[in-house]
């Protein structure tokens, strides 16, 4: 879209004749463009391998290092080119996307050098084109994955203490990582031991066992042997409690420690037990405290202390977790679909089972995870990722040995975005935003009327006192803390208004105004002729709306006043801050800053 | 006879053909390389020499627009849309649709719904390089929407408000009132000398190089290239 705004402005401009014989006061002058037009071919030296491109293709994105004047730090005098000593592989893309406007992102090469080259040059990934973005996030998840991994393995480190640890930095260390003490490794197997008894136990307490003499009937055995059975639950349920204290008071963070998961599993797995011991022998509550010991079941997940692949299923299933709450949503969907139809087709019959819509879930979800292969079929993909995602860190962990058994699950950092946004560097404004500024300033010439925002008309709306607004707006924005923060309040809102109409929005860098462009056409309308809309990135632009291009539009003065150079020399006011342009054209005149 | 039986077997054999793709789902990839086959139509400009007799432009400066022009519409040509869509990138405050509609028509000597190289070069040349009179003639025609050779009312009102329509919602000060019929009614006194209600050709280049502030604006303009 660069090269669109680029090229079409020398024609928008003569364009602007148009308007003039409607204007009401004389147009401003227009910038002095001092750079020559005549067009030339640049040589760029990439570590040996010659590039030649036209100086009108690197303009066009003029934030750029290739595109601003920054790029002459690298000039080479006596071989008359651009030297970067950096990877030509790499500069093939980036000077492609000078050439057609979209940055393709190069399947084979690793992504933090391929970020590496992009922020040397100052593009931001951002702009990837939708064709490779795709596999660009992808690669990007992964590899920062891959880095909370390196850090926590970091962090869990094998390191000996400090002779002067604590009891309890000792004793935490002994959970964390039993292979650091024998006495740590005991309990470790004991836990795990106990664990697996406890679970045994509650599979076995409801077999059925030969019945006691003088009975007909088969017992379960956790009946015939409920002494036994009491007290092998009673003990476990005593170790069980004790590990959970003494990990709590080991914990650094006793807070989180009791936030985690696993402490969680802990807590539940041990809970019914007290709860029954407070519990009244009554029959109401029984049946609530029968459903209790159902609980005793997640002592299982308590083996996810002592088994690495569960925490990675656990990870991994978080990681999904989008998809797979897809998955059940769509089956809930389906059942609900095909026991209506069961219920209404056999409604008619006589001693059906399916008396209401309920009743024939059941019929439903057996027949459908019984088919549960054509779901399978369909979610495969999901599976799929499942699977190479476990075998991947399987893989990983296993090259790198053992890891600190420290509790995976809370590996699993949220993504918070692609945040990584290196800083554009405050460029001086070029003679393109001159040019469009100069265009919209004609147009205000034109209507007699000037470009305001929402805030500042609804004020006048609500005042009234077009005098007063003058002046007072003039000292608001010739201060550069109100400017600053009402620019800021204005981008907001500027960009929700504006994704929502026809035009394209410009924000922040010419870069952006180049490159970002929000359109919302009608239902996808192609332009099969034209490059200028492959680059639209309508989300992206709603999210990140921090910065602004102030344009500078200065009150009507006589015209005998402006001076010949009407271009500033963007005197460094003091507090600029990183890319609010509020720099004055001219210091004699007052300044109104509105936004655009 | 031999013809119809031959028709119809050929029609038949189509009619199978087009269900199999129907089953098989190619029927629409076809139509999209139809569709692309029909786009793909280039349009070359005449050559450099030609353009260079006809506009006012050097050689350099034709090579650097047609660069610019070629990457932007690699077929050639610029449609209506595109041509909106690119205006509108100009002003995002407001509507540029209507105004770029007009311009369009202005750009396009040929009506043909589309602006080809030449077009584009020659309206370039025209209000960069052009004189006075070819500046205010491009300017009538622009105005002039039903190509009738008079400016009335209504295409006036027409015009400014599309214009106007630019400036988008939150101006200061704020659009109060009917400002555009304003505008119009101001526009009419001066150039309408004659009270005729429509502007002529002659009426509109009088009255501009009358004005001073025009002339001085033209002046102002003069190779914004």
């Amino acid at each position: 879209m660069a090269a669109g705004v680029a090229t079409w402005m020398p024609f928008a401009r003569a364009a602007a004749v148009g308007w003039l014989p409607l204007a009401q006061k004389t147009m401003p002058k227009p910038p002095v463009d001092k750079k020559s037009r005549s067009d030339e071919i640049l040589f760029v030296n990439v570590s040996g391998l010659r590039f030649q491109t036209w100086k009108n293709t690197l303009d066009r994105y003029p934030d750029t290092l290739l595109g601003s004047s920054e790029k002459e730090f690298f000039y080479n005098e006596e071989t008359q080119e651009y030297f970067f000593d950096r990877d030509p592989e790499m500069f093939r893309h980036i000077l492609n996307f000078f050439r057609t406007g979209k940055l393709h992102y190069p399947r084979h090469e690793c992504i933090q050098a391929f970020e590496e080259e992009l922020a040397f040059y100052g593009i931001i990934p951002e702009i990837i084109g939708d064709c490779c973005m795709e596999e660009y996030r992808d690669r990007k998840k992964e590899n920062q994955e891959r880095l909370a991994e390196d850090t926590e393995a970091e962090n869990a480190g094998d390191a000996p203490l400090p002779p002067d640890a604590t009891l309890r930095e000792r004793l935490w260390r002994a959970f964390e990582n039993p292979h650091t003490s024998t006495m740590a490794l005991v309990f470790y197997y004991v836990t795990g031991f106990f664990i697996a008894v406890s679970v045994i136990a509650n599979v076995v307490e409801t077999v059925p066992c030969r019945p006691i003499k003088g009975s007909i009937k088969d017992l379960p055995c956790g009946e015939k042997f409920s002494v036994a059975f009491s007290c092998l639950d009673t003990a476990c349920v005593l170790i069980f409690s004790f590990e959970y204290l003494m990990r709590l008071y080991a914990a650094p963070s006793r807070c989180d420690f009791a936030r985690s998961v696993m402490s969680v599993i802990d807590v539940v797995a041990i809970l019914p037990f007290y709860i029954g011991l407070v519990m009244p022998e009554n029959e109401e509550v029984s049946g609530a405290f029968v459903t209790l010991r159902v609980f005793r079941v997640f002592r299982i997940f308590k083996f996810s202390r002592h088994s690495q692949g569960l925490r990675i299923l656990g990870c991994t299933l978080q990681a999904c977790a989008s998809e797979l709450g897809f998955l059940l949503f769509s089956l809930t969907m389906a059942v609900i679909i095909f026991a209506t139809v069961m219920f209404y087709a056999e409604k008619g019959t006589k001693g059906t089972t399916f008396s209401s819509i309920p009743a024939s879930f059941w019929y439903t979800i057996v027949t459908m995870t019984t088919l549960g292969l054509l779901i399978t079929a369909i979610h495969y993909q999901l599976l799929i990722q499942l699977l190479m995602s476990l075998y991947f860190h399987l893989q990983y962990l296993f090259m790198w040995g053992h890891v600190g058994l420290s509790d995976l699950l809370s590996c699993c950092v949220p993504q918070d975005g692609d945040g990584d946004s290196t800083p554009l560097c405050v460029k001086n404004r070029s003679a393109f935003e001159h040019q469009h500024h100069h265009l919209l300033h004609c147009l205000e010439k034109t209507t007699n009327h000037e470009f305001t925002d929402e805030v500042t008309y609804s004020e006048v709306c609500v005042t009234d006192s077009v005098g007063f607004r003058t002046s007072r707006s003039t000292s608001l924005s010739s201060q550069q803390g109100a400017t600053t923060t009402c620019c800021s309040r204005r981008a907001k809102r500027r960009a929700f208004r504006l994704a929502n109409s026809t035009v394209s929005v410009s924000r922040g860098s010419v870069q952006e105004l180049d490159t970002l462009h929000v359109t919302k056409t009608p239902a996808g309308t192609q332009y099969p002729q034209s490059r200028s809309s492959l680059n639209a990135r309508t989300e992206n632009l709603k999210l990140n709306c921090d910065d602004y291009t102030a344009a500078i539009i200065s009150i009507p003065t006589p015209p005998a006043n402006t001076p010949d150079e009407s271009l500033p020399n963007s005197p460094a006011i003091p507090g600029i801050l990183r890319n609010s342009r509020s720099s004055t054209f001219n210091t004699q005149e007052t300044v109104k800053i509105s936004s655009l | 006879m031999a013809g119809c039986t031959c028709r119809c077997r050929q029609g038949v054999l189509k009619f199978i053909q087009s269900l199999r793709r129907l089953v098989f789902g190619t029927l629409t990839k076809d139509k999209i390389d139809d569709e692309l086959e029909m786009t793909m139509v280039c349009h070359r400009p005449e050559g450099l020499e030609q353009l260079e007799a006809q506009t006012n432009f050097t050689k350099r400066e034709l090579q650097i627009l047609y660069r610019g022009f070629k990457n932007e519409c690699p077929s050639g040509v610029v449609n209506e849309e595109t041509f909106k869509h690119i205006y509108a990138q100009f002003f995002p405050h407001g509507d540029a649709s209507t105004y770029a509609h007009y311009l369009f028509n202005a750009f396009d000597t040929t009506n043909n719904g589309s602006i080809k190289f030449e077009e584009f070069v020659m309206g370039l040349s025209t209000l960069l390089r052009g004189t006075m009179r070819e500046k205010l003639e491009w300017t009538f025609h622009l105005y002039d929407i039903n190509n009738d050779g008079y400016i009335n009312r209504e295409e006036m009102t027409e015009i400014v408000r599309a214009i106007y329509d630019m400036m988008g919602k939150y101006t200061y000060p704020a659009l109060k009132g009917d400002v555009p019929k304003q505008h119009v009614d101001a526009f009419f006194q001066k150039m309408d000398k004659n009270k005729a209600g429509v502007v002529t050709l002659e009426e509109f280049i009088v009255a501009c190089q009358e004005d001073e502030m025009m002339m001085r604006s033209m002046q102002l303009f003069e190779n914004v290239m």
